[in-house]
């Protein structure tokens, strides 16, 4: 009977204490800042896409629905925008110009829709040109299903490679323990399409049965950050764990990225859902946060505006309401800083085509980082 | 004694009928709360946590909330519409933003009902959807 009650003991022990390997580098205070924050778009609430057009202008997603379009130093609301799904997590998300969008005029949006079957909804891929104060030619490319009321996960960033494929994300959906690994199901993945919408014939899962031939990779958890990297081309997303777990991946052709199979992670409650942290035939991270930062928007530093910074990656800090700059050698991150710690939850974070970073906080606005004197 | 037998009879009639609706607002209080629990997983414990334990200086908790407690339709309006500006939380003051999480109003008086029936906290009076309704930004 005694051994029972140590054995009940034990196992409870192990079940509800999970023991988290923590990150081993940890995020520093900045010795030396040679950069401050000026504002440039006040008063927003939850700025989560921006980008510039070739005028200097900027375009903005707010997660409640609108399309600010900031010129001169004003605010203008475009009409046209899509019809927003807000539930939770899911709004009006990422907003990209195409890479030719000067001789083109496509713009690509995601956003929760409620289009289609069912109660809820789930995340919409579209593209759209501006003329004047509104959106035109609205078309949607991409609709994950199936809808849900579930308010979790809905990703998403928009991001295209050098060679003018189209990457967008869609988080698990809160169904985690069905969607992610299922790749005859959406969620939890990362889309590759032609800039029109139609699929590459060759996706990974181009002629496998049943498959959602738009995914590229999958075993996602929630990729809220998405880059090519300027230095090699390739696709890079930062995602959301659960309690711990958050994780850098650089996506390749395929892959499976093991969530919630393998995970550093664990539950909110505090219990496991997983013992095993990795596994043959699904892909480790390339860094993972253990406690979670819970990251958003992503950039990494190639113009010659930040000689300090050149090649390190810029992640938002939505829980503990900073900048994260993280030092890279061979692939390793080997530092990490907490820039303007305390701004607010930092939103998206990109490098714009003047070569500045701009960084996107919710309830505050957008600021540009420049040099401090 | 007629007079006397109808008073009791009056009388037990009486309570049998207060008491069963009581009975049935224990029950609509129980399944509300029950539905509420869903969605707070879904929508609010990743910053309020499992327990309502919220965090220190950035989300408030919701266990043991004076404020909860003695400001039901403000908590109403803050789930229902988003909340933002400071908030004083069993003598702390907190200054983070909740966005408006898209519920309907049935979904708001769940889970008002669930996190006003946990973690320390008690409230017998249901939250209907229709009280839901009425609150206006």
């Amino acid at each position: 009977m005694k051994k029972l009650n140590i054995l009940l003991i034990a196992f409870i022990t192990f079940t509800t204490c999970a023991q988290q390997k923590e990150s081993e580098v940890k995020a520093e205070d900045p010795v030396n800042v040679n950069y401050t924050t000026q504002m440039v778009v006040p008063d927003l609430s939850i700025p989560w896409g921006m980008t510039f057009l070739p005028d200097g202008s900027m375009l903005i997603t707010e997660k409640s629905g609108d399309l600010i379009h900031f010129k001169n130093g004003e605010k203008i609301n475009i009409e046209g925008a899509p019809d927003v799904y807000v539930r939770g997590q899911g709004g009006f998300l990422d907003i990209r110009l195409h890479p030719d969008y000067v001789n083109n005029g496509w713009i690509y949006m995601t956003h929760g829709s409620s289009e289609g079957e069912g109660d809820g909804g789930n995340t919409a891929l579209i593209r759209a040109k501006l003329n004047g104060n509104a959106l035109v030619d609205t078309e949607v490319l991409y609709k994950a299903e199936p809808n849900t009321k579930k308010g979790q996960h809905w990703g998403s960033r928009i991001e295209f490679d050098n060679q003018g494929y189209l990457y967008f994300s869609v988080g698990d959906r809160g169904n985690r323990d069905v969607n992610p690994q299922d790749i005859t199901r959406d969620g939890g993945k990362i889309y590759r399409l032609n800039d029109d919408g139609s699929i590459p014939q060759d996706n990974p899962f181009v002629g496998t049965e049943n498959a959602k031939t738009a995914i590229y990779s999958y075993g996602h958890r929630n990729p809220q950050g998405m880059v090519k990297n300027p230095f090699t081309g390739a696709i890079w997303v930062n995602e959301h764990g659960p309690q711990g777990g958050d994780e850098i991946n650089v996506v390749e052709k395929g892959n499976n990225y093991g969530w919630p199979v393998i995970s550093y992670g664990i539950n909110y409650s505090g219990t496991t859902f997983t013992d095993i942290t990795e596994k043959e035939g699904m892909e480790q991270p390339l860094f993972y946060w253990v406690p979670s930062i819970a990251p958003s928007g992503m950039a990494i530093v190639s113009s010659d505006k930040y000689p300090d910074w050149k090649g390190n990656v810029l992640v938002g800090s939505l829980k503990f309401k900073y900048l994260e700059r993280l030092i890279l050698e061979n692939n390793e991150v080997v530092k990490r800083e907490k820039l303007f710690e305390g701004i607010g939850r930092v939103r998206n974070v990109i490098q714009a085509p003047d070569g500045y970073i701009y960084v996107a906080v919710e309830n505050h606005g957008i600021v540009r980082i420049a040099p401090e004197n | 004694m007629k007079k006397t037998y109808l008073l009791s009879l009056f009388t037990v009639l009486t309570v049998t009928v207060v008491s069963s609706q009581n009975s049935n607002q224990d029950t609509l209080l129980k399944e509300s709360i029950e539905r509420g629990s869903d969605i707070y997983t879904d929508f609010c414990i990743n910053c309020h946590m499992p327990n309502g334990e919220g965090m220190e200086n950035v989300y408030p908790p919701l266990a043991n909330s004076d404020y909860l407690m003695k400001n039901r339709e403000a908590s109403i309006r803050g789930i229902k519409f988003g909340q933002e500006g400071e908030l004083v939380v069993n003598g702390v003051t907190y200054n983070s933003v909740m966005a408006p999480m898209g519920l309907s109003d049935d979904e708001v008086a769940d889970v008002m009902n669930y996190i006003s029936n946990n973690w320390g906290n008690k409230s017998d009076d249901i939250v209907t959807e229709e009280e839901v309704s009425n609150i206006k930004k």
